[in-house]
């Protein structure tokens, strides 16, 4: 029997407006667009100028490090707008549609028969490279570097997440064939994890199944590598997600790139909390048509702890599945530091009241509730990180900017995401993801 | 709106100002400021600083009041107008004389604590631009608990200057620090003010006035008749409730326990430290009744006193108690890891014992103690993290042998 993961430390965050397991079909938008800056590290070479014509698989850019890692556009029509920010640095490029979805057409394959080599080319052309991440340092996998073992996380634990037992529900062909194919790129082994024995992953061949169990970050695939095949200096492990798998799949099976999310649309500003299936890229005021309460609010794509903020007129993040809307807190509490706190999560219990009804769901909007101090409290961070490693220490390390001490305290086995949560309980307010991803940037330039 | 929307306004006229930060500091101290996540989490949790320091105030606040009726207390016994008392809730405690006494002689320690602590605070503030930092909100409550009653004002504010500027703003501010504030603080009157500091009638109220007199009365603390291996004439009870003379807040070990309670429970104050301390302490005290007992020491010794006093005593007389629970757990000046915590609370205990023991000009150790631990904290913390990085280099190396 293969290994279970079972954490204990972590906190589950529980809001209001979880999505129904309800999926609504969405036309088809008009402009979508493609950000460089989902990829993080990437440094764009467009190869669609404005003006080009362009079907759904088709390349827009290339990696400038690497031009084999090809970046497709999710739909078909035409480049309108490459919209630059400072320094001429690529932004967004925006494709406006016909109405009707042109797939350009790969080879159908069989993987089964093909090489770990040839999988990778195949990959590198249809474009979906991208969907291969890598640890160390949370960015789109190094195709030189042989990982030692693939992981997917087939259980999201964060705040009102997709659940993946129903998105996934139907997609056994294609996860399987694309599983298949990541089998060929390591010599390792496959791992993938499951939250239930429903899970459409559960009967995966060919790779290595784990039972998770436990509070947030159970799901973040740093934890889950920490307790099956912990990262070494050295070593590289990519990460796939089930959704990134699914797309995979379908164009292993049918020869057409179809980057079609089922995304939760959550949060308490969301007034039908449900899902929709939308194309990666879909203008946000699209995805979220007449389901929106407009009212001082906060559009996240992505989840309330690593997502990226977004206007109604921005654009789902590449690799997200899940639109979060909650309320803005640009308001004054009155003695809100010393009254006794009913409505907000915290883990201590000074007069904050929410252990006393750990399944209560809260709604919790985006108000700091403190100013930014410097690091006082020490020992609480513990509590809610179940890595082997000393985050405070690493987070100073990290500031400080000493390569060899972030190396020693564990700097390759994490992504910002596994520090949302002590960013989330950080009493000095500290922005705890921003000074990893900095971290970690400093790392990849000076060591590679 | 009203008050919200002026004060809003007024914020946004002072804002990049020099008087931004003073502004701000009060203005937090009304509301819960209106700032918004960017990047990062979407959302926070409810504890901010301010809260944090609250909760330990909030456990202060026991410890003062029981210190202004002990003020009173203890120097209307010396002078004779009260009898001992026997239960906790007698009457010859909890009056209005006593408690007067403590309002004239606390309360303006307390308040000279705050004014000049919070003035040079605000004064860095204002040269460095940054956020009023709430660090000595709890400094300056911790301050006059943990002096003598009869302490002249103008020591205490000569003190808390330089604890203020030396102990902390040197080193960039709240959570930089490396010594504990409050124990800058002690230490420096202890240094400053030997003859005074040291004496056996600073305890009391007005025992100093009137030393020498026909009027004299004695204003000796527990340990201060140990160390000259006199009789206590103090029960168990008194101890432990805190009927004795003392520093302020030190005395009563029983609030200082409801208060470690509380901390504990709201998980502000670390469990790890206050448990070892007081085990540190048992260990030296057994140690040194061990000793006594076995007859290595006589009692023609000096140290014998201190030394035979049994050990559950040292854990309730004198500022041990104090010490353990609102001192050592600070978490900027403590071991910040949960395995340093442990070594560093037992050695603070450990110590605390022995200098109180060997201690030939005073007969307390707590505070220096705290003081050294602060100084070895990092380095604690250096050798657990280390075992952290050595175990990650051991797996390195077993997979690569």
């Amino acid at each position: 029997m293969s290994k279970d993961i079972r954490i204990k430390k972590g906190l589950d965050i529980k809001l209001v407006g979880e999505a129904k397991e309800v999926t609504t079909e969405l036309p088809l938008g008009s402009v979508f667009a493609v950000k460089p800056d989902d990829f993080h590290g990437v440094i764009p070479k467009i190869l669609a100028k404005e003006g080009t014509e362009v079907k759904a698989g088709q390349a827009l850019f290339y990696n400038k490090s690497d031009e084999r890692i090809l970046f497709p556009s999710p739909v078909s029509g035409k480049v309108t707008e490459i919209v630059r920010g400072a320094r001429r640095k690529v932004l967004e490029i925006k494709i406006t549609t016909n109405g009707t979805q042109e797939y350009k057409e790969f080879e159908k394959v069989d993987v089964s028969k093909m090489s770990g080599e040839e999988v990778k080319n195949h990959l590198f052309a249809t474009g979906c490279w991208p969907f291969i991440k890598q640890r160390p340092y949370d960015v789109v996998a190094n195709p030189n570097q042989a990982p030692k073992a693939i992981f997917v996380s087939g259980y999201n634990s964060a705040p009102l997440a997709a659940d993946y037992d129903y998105v996934l529900a139907g997609k056994e062909a294609e996860l399987q064939e694309a599983l298949t194919a990541l089998t060929k790129l390591t010599e390792g082994k496959v791992h993938v994890s499951v939250g239930s024995s429903k899970s459409p992953l559960a009967n995966a061949k060919g790779v290595e199944a784990h039972n998770v169990q436990g509070p947030h970050p159970v799901g973040n695939v740093s934890t889950q590598i920490a307790q099956v095949n912990p990262i070494n200096k050295g070593e590289v492990v990519w990460v796939v997600t089930p959704q990134d798998l699914v797309v995979i799949g379908e164009l292993l099976l049918t020869g057409k790139l179809n980057v079609t999310r089922t995304v939760a649309l959550t949060g308490s500003k969301i007034n039908e909390p449900q899902y929709v299936n939308v194309i990666a890229g879909a203008q946000i005021s699209d995805v979220v048509k007449g389901n929106l309460n407009t009212d001082n609010t906060r559009v996240i794509s992505g989840n309330v702890l690593s997502g990226e903020q977004v206007e109604e007129s921005g654009f789902l993040g590449f690799y997200d599945n899940q639109v979060t809307a909650i309320p803005e807190g640009d308001d004054y509490e009155l003695f809100g530091w010393n009254k006794p706190v009913f409505n907000k999560i915290s883990t201590s219990r000074a007069l904050t009241f929410s252990w006393l009804n750990p399944k209560k769901k809260y709604d919790l909007n985006t108000n700091t509730n403190g100013e930014h101090r410097a690091f006082v409290v020490t020992g609480s961070y513990e509590e809610v990180f179940p890595l082997d490693i000393y985050p405070m220490q690493l987070l100073k390390a990290c500031m400080y900017k000493d390569l060899d001490e972030m190396e020693g305290l564990g700097a390759y086995e994490v992504a910002p995401e596994d520090f949302a949560l002590t960013e989330f309980i950080c009493v000095s307010k500290q922005p705890h993801q921003k000074i990893i991803r900095e971290g970690l940037d400093l790392m990849m330039k000076e060591l590679g | 709106m009203g008050l919200k929307q002026n004060l809003h306004n007024l914020k946004e006229k002072y804002k990049g100002k020099k008087i931004a930060p003073l502004f701000n500091g009060f203005h937090t101290f009304l509301y819960l400021p209106n700032e918004t996540t960017h990047g990062g989490t979407h959302i926070k949790a409810a504890d901010d600083l301010k809260r944090t320091m609250n909760t330990v105030i909030m456990a202060l606040v026991p410890c003062l009041l029981f210190g202004m009726f002990n003020a009173g207390y203890q120097h209307h016994l010396a002078t004779g107008e009260v009898e001992r008392i026997t239960g906790f809730f007698s009457g010859n405690f909890w009056n209005l004389s006593n408690l007067w006494i403590g309002a004239i002689k606390v309360l303006p320690l307390v308040i000279v604590s705050y004014v000049v602590g919070l003035a040079i605070e605000f004064v860095f503030c204002i040269i460095k631009g940054h956020e009023i930092e709430e660090g000595y909100l709890v400094t300056g409550m911790l301050v006059p608990l943990i002096v003598p009653v009869d302490l002249p004002l103008w020591m205490l504010a000569v003190a808390v200057a330089f604890g203020v500027v030396i102990g902390k703003e040197v080193f960039g501010g709240t959570g930089m620090n490396i010594l504990n504030p409050a124990l800058t603080i002690r230490a420096f009157l202890f240094f400053a003010y030997p003859t005074w500091m040291s004496g056996d009638k600073v305890w009391v109220h007005d025992a100093v006035n009137r030393a020498g007199t026909a009027d004299a009365i004695s204003g000796e603390t527990i340990l201060g008749s140990y160390a000259q291996n006199q009789e206590v004439a103090y029960t168990m009870f008194e101890k432990f409730f805190g009927f004795i003379p003392g520093s302020v807040g030190e005395t009563s070990a029983f609030l200082i326990l409801l208060g470690a309670a509380f901390l504990i429970f709201t998980k502000i104050g670390s469990w790890r430290i206050i448990v070892s301390t007081f085990f540190g302490a048992a260990v030296m005290g057994l140690i040194f009744n061990a000793v006594a007992s076995n007859g290595i020491i006589t009692d023609t010794s000096k140290f014998y006193g201190l030394m035979s006093a049994p050990w559950y005593d040292h854990l309730i007389i004198g500022g041990l108690a104090f010490g353990a629970v609102y001192m050592a757990t600070d978490p900027v000046t403590a071991s910040q890891t949960n395995k340093g915590k442990i070594i560093y609370g037992f050695l603070i205990g450990f110590i605390s014992i022995m200098i109180r023991v060997f201690n030939p000009a005073y007969p307390e150790g707590v505070f220096l103690a705290i003081l050294l631990m602060n100084v070895f904290a990092p380095t604690i913390d250096h050798y657990v993290v280390q075992g952290n990085v050595k175990k990650r280099l051991k797996r390195l190396q077993a997979k690569t042998a």
